[in-house]
């Protein structure tokens, strides 16, 4: 076998108190893909990062076919022949696909645009791109933003190619279509790194698997030796039950959605409609960029739209405080729209009912903060005190931050977009737990999400948005994976 | 060499930095100094020289009063994330508002109160202007209020030189004399106008109690920390904006106010009005890191800086621009030292 | 009208040159807020090495100031990643402090030999050519875009976003040191205390109306020079007082401001680049 073509020898690495890896080992030869497996926060993006030169590793070396290097940039990284297709792609979206690119090209001080076109046509023969180099980045879907990222990675003539949960914006098909390019750049002997916490994916694609857990590695397998099981449990530490069903939706109709349009850049989202039950999860999926959040940001008071909309038989008002007071909560895309870093635990907590802790005009914190301690306790946020500022939390307390303020005065109905992204297994049990308790109480979930599995395994009816036309909903009975991904790409239930 | 991010610095790295800074501020003036053609040593202690006599602790606390003012304006918009660089122009429109009380109003027992009003609308004024531009047009606040202090500038001088200027003066470009009902007691016979003082005591007090204990400051500190939460949570960001830019420049206005009524007893030139009160005050207000209350500390802290300049330009008859020196060479040392506190640096390449 | 428009070609050049530089900072993501001060500071040391030497000498000094300027801004908002605004602020302060300070013993001097402004004014429009074409046909101009729209895709493609950073500023801070040096030694051949009156506030916001396009900028500076212009010319001649006719420049850029507030800057303009974030 020869030496490794990368390999890691004890390497730790901290962030103030916080350990993110200690003492990894491992190494991958030429040729071989190696899978890294573990769920979020689990320290495999802390690894990857080192390995790029994002940061610097407390203790610990890096040998690079047998010699130990110094990984101080990502430049250095290219140098020594690694390349990196991060999770989101960071492409420059003002800048043509061509520019972007050329950033992976050793260039020269003056250029011609001509020039550089043709030198990328001429190198891209063998590996098709599809879409044209002069358009616009921000023009491209997920799918192709990262064909670019990947085909750019490529240009640098890699040894080590590290692939940082790539599916995570692919429909089935684009992954389908991902996994065979993979292979092809195996034969071709290079080092894989391929990080995921899918397993089906894991499993399909890799020679060998390591499962972190904790920053730690609890475990290497052959694939041969590999199965479901045994991967779960060295990722959690125990074994993960589905979550529980919920029952059936009532007869109540709660929203009322009639040929809704919001206009948005690039085509708007139209002519959608549906109707939601008390007690029901409509699941809406979709190709990043598909309408989803203008739908959503619609629905919660933040985006002018057009179309007849109804809550509880009365038109929806817009605007997301009084929205809140009728019983409208809303789980926001990106956490950090949901939350004052700032602030206080109990402060986010009020943030919807502060004004209702005044006494002769003064806040009260001491009742403020009482009741912060009843929601942390009954939604088991780890904090040290209700008076933590909230920047100091994981994200999967952040996440559960937002769910107790948003869920805690019994809303009728939750628009939630990502509500388990990025947090690990246990916080995403609890997230899912937390929404069933509300529907099995008669509220009403729209749930917007990346993860056809999360979609399948908590709705009722399921639909997918395809540039911004809705398609089904269907029941879920009569949804799969392939049926879900077909309507996500090509429009058709 | 790289830094990296440090979450928990401790509290002797934090010392380290600030220490380190503040020496490298202080060496650069000395060599400021030099370059001037005095000695470093004996510069330093003309600056410091306000603190060793009381008229000397009088000319400090007289400056501290309009900084008091501003900073607690300041610092409270800045903890809403609304960077009002033009206090110097709200100042200036608010001894406008002063001396058109005090010339034009029948003068009596409610001169005072007319002219603390009448300016303290103006600087609202002139703050909330920037305000609405930046509200209604996503103009950024730091540049027209900036061009609003030029626009201030020139209005005053158009006032003193010509509709305003003096009957009894005669080569000189000032207003008539203010009738003593809006002269502002002082203590003593120092140029300490205490009840500006004690107005901008209250300020700092009342804006330190409504951002940390009222239902508004609470909307006002989510607006600046995180703006889009604000509009998550649906509140009236642009009501906020102008409320925030309307008080800052209020307290502003008032300084202007109690340098006209308390100091010079009639309208002057800017430049003799406004000591560079606008930016030295941004200082205060940086310092006091976005809690008014600080800000009865820093005051007084800069207003040193201010009467120690008036030293130096005494001693050495240095240009009054010394005082932008040793604040600008402060401010830098203060974001450098804060910066390299919140990271760790790694030397090892 | 001739004169009118080569005067406004004239006093726009300062504007076009420091307006250039900001320009330059900003296209990298870093608010070069101290232009006014590093300005005056530049004008103060090309006239008084113009003084004691040579004309062309004080040149060099000028831009040399003006790349310093820039460098000490990169050491705060570039490698500290410490609050851009407020460290521009405090250049700003400095700038304008110091050379008011050591400014004094050449207050009044006359200066023998000025430079000639036609050649200056050209080079100037030169420059803003030279400029476009750095942006678009070259690999540093490809680098400093791409650094200021997303510094972390420019950092994972291998860019050195903190070198970029720098060498920005470092050009456009001498581009500034030029406009400072253009006002002491040509357009107006002495040294005064806060002779730069408000021009560098005035350059940083013609960036934001030329949406960071170095052509553009020539257009709106000329514009803003010809309102100069106007103001000087009227004064006396209608019965308007002069200090309205003053306003005029800042009242254009509060115009300005309201009218192009939306305008898409790059994206990453005055945000520190923290690398792993």
């Amino acid at each position: 076998m020869g030496l490794p073509m990368l390999r890691l020898e004890n390497i730790t690495k901290r962030f103030g108190p916080v350990v993110a890896n200690r003492g990894v080992s491992l190494e991958v030869q030429r040729g071989e893909v190696l899978a890294l497996l573990g769920e979020n926060g689990a320290g495999k993006t802390t690894l990857v990062s080192l390995l790029y030169g994002l940061y610097a590793p407390d203790e610990g070396r890096i040998l690079l076919e047998g010699q130990e290097v110094v990984i101080s940039s990502p430049r250095v990284a290219q140098r020594l022949g690694i390349a990196l297709v991060p999770q989101h792609p960071e492409l420059i979206e003002a800048h043509s696909v061509a520019e972007n690119l050329a950033l992976g090209l050793e260039l020269p001080p003056f250029f011609s645009r001509r020039a550089l076109l043709q030198r990328l046509q001429a190198l891209l023969q063998d590996h098709p791109l599809g879409v044209d180099l002069k358009a616009p980045v921000h023009r491209l879907s997920a799918g192709e933003k990262q064909r670019v990222e990947l085909l750019r990675a490529l240009l640098s003539r890699p040894k080590v190619l590290i692939l940082d949960e790539p599916t995570s914006v692919l429909t089935p098909k684009e992954a389908e279509d991902l996994f065979r390019e993979v292979r092809r750049l195996k034969e071709r002997g290079l080092a894989i790194f391929f990080i995921s916490h899918k397993l089906d994916e894991v499993l399909g694609l890799a020679d060998r698997i390591v499962v972190l857990r904790a920053g730690e590695k609890v475990g290497e397998v052959r694939r041969e030796e590999a199965d479901k099981d045994l991967l779960v449990r060295l990722m959690v530490g125990r074994g993960v039950a589905p979550p529980p069903k919920a029952p059936p939706p009532r007869e109540e109709v709660v929203l009322e959605v009639e040929d809704l349009l919001v206009p948005r850049h690039g085509f708007p989202l139209q002519g959608v409609s549906f109707a939601l039950r008390a007690g029901e999860v409509l699941g809406i999926a979709g190709v990043a960029g598909s309408g989803q959040k203008e739908l959503l940001e619609a629905l919660a008071g933040l985006r002018p739209y057009r179309g007849r909309v109804r809550f509880l038989g009365s038109p929806l008002p817009q605007d997301p405080a009084r929205l809140f007071a009728l019983g409208v909560a809303h789980i926001p895309e990106e956490r950090s729209t949901g939350v004052v870093g700032g602030m206080s635990v109990a402060e986010n907590l009020a943030l919807r009912t502060y004004p209702r802790y005044a006494r002769g005009g003064l806040l009260d914190y001491g009742r403020m903060e009482r009741e912060a301690e009843d929601l942390m306790r009954r939604h088991r946020i780890q904090a040290p005190s209700p008076r933590t500022p909230l920047r100091t939390l994981s994200g999967g307390n952040v996440q559960k931050v937002i769910l107790a303020r948003e869920l805690k005065e019994g809303p009728r109905l939750v628009l939630a977009m990502h509500p388990t992204y990025g947090v690990d297994v246990g916080a995403a049990e609890e997230v899912h737990g937390r929404l069933l308790d509300l529907v099995r109480e008669g509220g009403a979930v729209l749930l917007v999400s990346e993860d056809l599995d999360e979609i399948l395994a908590l709705s009722h009816r399921v639909a997918a948005l395809h540039r911004g036309r809705l398609v089904g909903p269907i029941p879920r009975e009569e949804a799969s994976r392939e049926r879900l991904g077909r309507m996500m790409t090509e429009g058709r239930a | 060499m790289r830094l990296e991010l440090d979450p928990a610095p401790s509290l002797g790295k934090v010392a380290l930095a600030y220490a380190a800074f503040l020496l490298l501020a202080l060496f650069l003036l000395a060599l400021l100094f030099l370059a001037y053609g005095v000695s470093p040593w004996r510069a330093f202690a003309v600056f410091l020289s306000p603190l060793t006599d009381p008229l000397g602790l009088s000319e400090v606390a007289r400056r501290a009063i309009p900084l008091l003012l501003i900073g607690a304006g300041l610092a409270f918009a800045f903890r809403v994330g609304f960077f009002n660089i033009g206090a110097e122009g709200q100042l200036l429109l608010g001894a406008v508002g002063g001396a058109y009380a005090a010339l034009f109003l029948p003068p009596g027992p409610w001169t005072l109160f007319l002219m603390f009003l009448l300016g303290g609308l103006l600087g609202a004024l002139w703050g909330g202007v920037a305000a609405w531009l930046k509200v209604r047009f996503g103009a950024s606040e730091i540049l027209t209020t900036l061009m609003q202090n030029y626009l201030a500038y020139y209005l005053v001088v158009y006032l003193v030189a010509g509709p305003w200027k003096g009957q009894l003066v005669f080569g000189f470009l000032y207003t008539d004399r203010f009738p003593p009902w809006a002269h502002l007691p002082r203590l003593g016979d120092t140029l300490v106008h205490w009840p500006t003082l004690l107005l901008g005591v209250g300020a700092a007090l009342a804006l330190q109690v409504l951002l940390f204990r009222t239902p508004l400051g609470f909307a006002l500190r989510v607006l600046g920390e995180n703006p889009a939460a604000a509009r998550y949570l649906g509140l009236p960001v642009g009501r906020l904006l102008l409320w925030v830019g309307g008080v800052s420049g209020a307290l502003a206005g008032l300084a202007g106010v109690g340098e006209v009524a308390g100091i010079h007893h009639r309208l002057l030139e800017p430049a003799q009005i406004s000591l560079g009160y606008g930016f030295t005050a941004i200082l205060a207000a940086w310092l006091a890191r976005g809690r008014p209350l600080w800000v009865l500390l820093t005051a007084f802290l800069l207003g040193l800086v201010l009467a120690g300049g008036d030293a130096l330009k005494l001693a050495f008859s240095m240009p009054f621009r010394v005082v932008d020196v040793v604040s600008g060479l402060f401010l830098l040392a203060l974001i450098g030292a804060e910066a390299l506190s919140r990271h760790r640096v790694i030397w090892r390449r | 009208m001739e004169e009118a428009l080569l005067r406004a070609v004239l006093f726009g050049t300062p504007i076009l040159l420091a307006s250039l530089g900001a320009l330059l900072a900003e296209r990298s993501g870093v608010v070069h807020l101290g232009v006014e001060g590093v300005m005056a500071l530049s004008a103060l040391a090309a006239f008084a090495l113009a003084l004691e030497t040579s004309p062309l000498l004080g040149l060099l000094a000028g831009m040399g100031v003006g790349v310093l300027g820039g460098v000490a801004l990169g050491v705060f908002a570039v490698t500290l990643r410490a609050n851009q605004f407020v460290a521009g602020l405090s250049l700003a302060a400095l700038g304008l402090g110091a050379s008011g300070l050591l400014g004094k013993r050449y207050e009044g001097l006359p200066l023998a030999n000025p430079l000639p402004e036609g050649g200056l004014a050209l080079l100037a429009l030169g420059l803003a050519l030279l400029l476009h074409l750095l942006l678009y046909r070259t690999r540093f101009g490809l680098y400093l875009r791409s650094v200021g729209e997303n510094p972390k895709a420019a950092d994972l493609f291998g860019v050195n976003v903190e070198g970029v950073r720098y060498g920005a500023l470092a050009l456009g801070g001498g581009l500034i040191g030029l406009a400072g040096a253009y006002l002491s030694l040509a357009y107006r051949p002495s040294w005064t205390d806060g002779m730069t009156g408000g021009l560098g506030w005035v350059a940083i916001a013609l960036v934001i109306l030329a949406a960071w396009e170095p052509l553009r900028a020539v257009f709106g500076a000329y514009l803003f020079g010809l309102l100069f212009f106007l103001q000087f010319r009227l004064q006396g001649s209608v019965p308007i007082p002069s200090e309205a006719f003053a306003t005029m420049p800042y009242l254009l850029v509060i115009l300005v401001l309201a009218l192009s507030g939306r305008t898409r800057a790059p994206k990453a303009l005055g945000v520190p680049f923290e690398r792993g974030r």
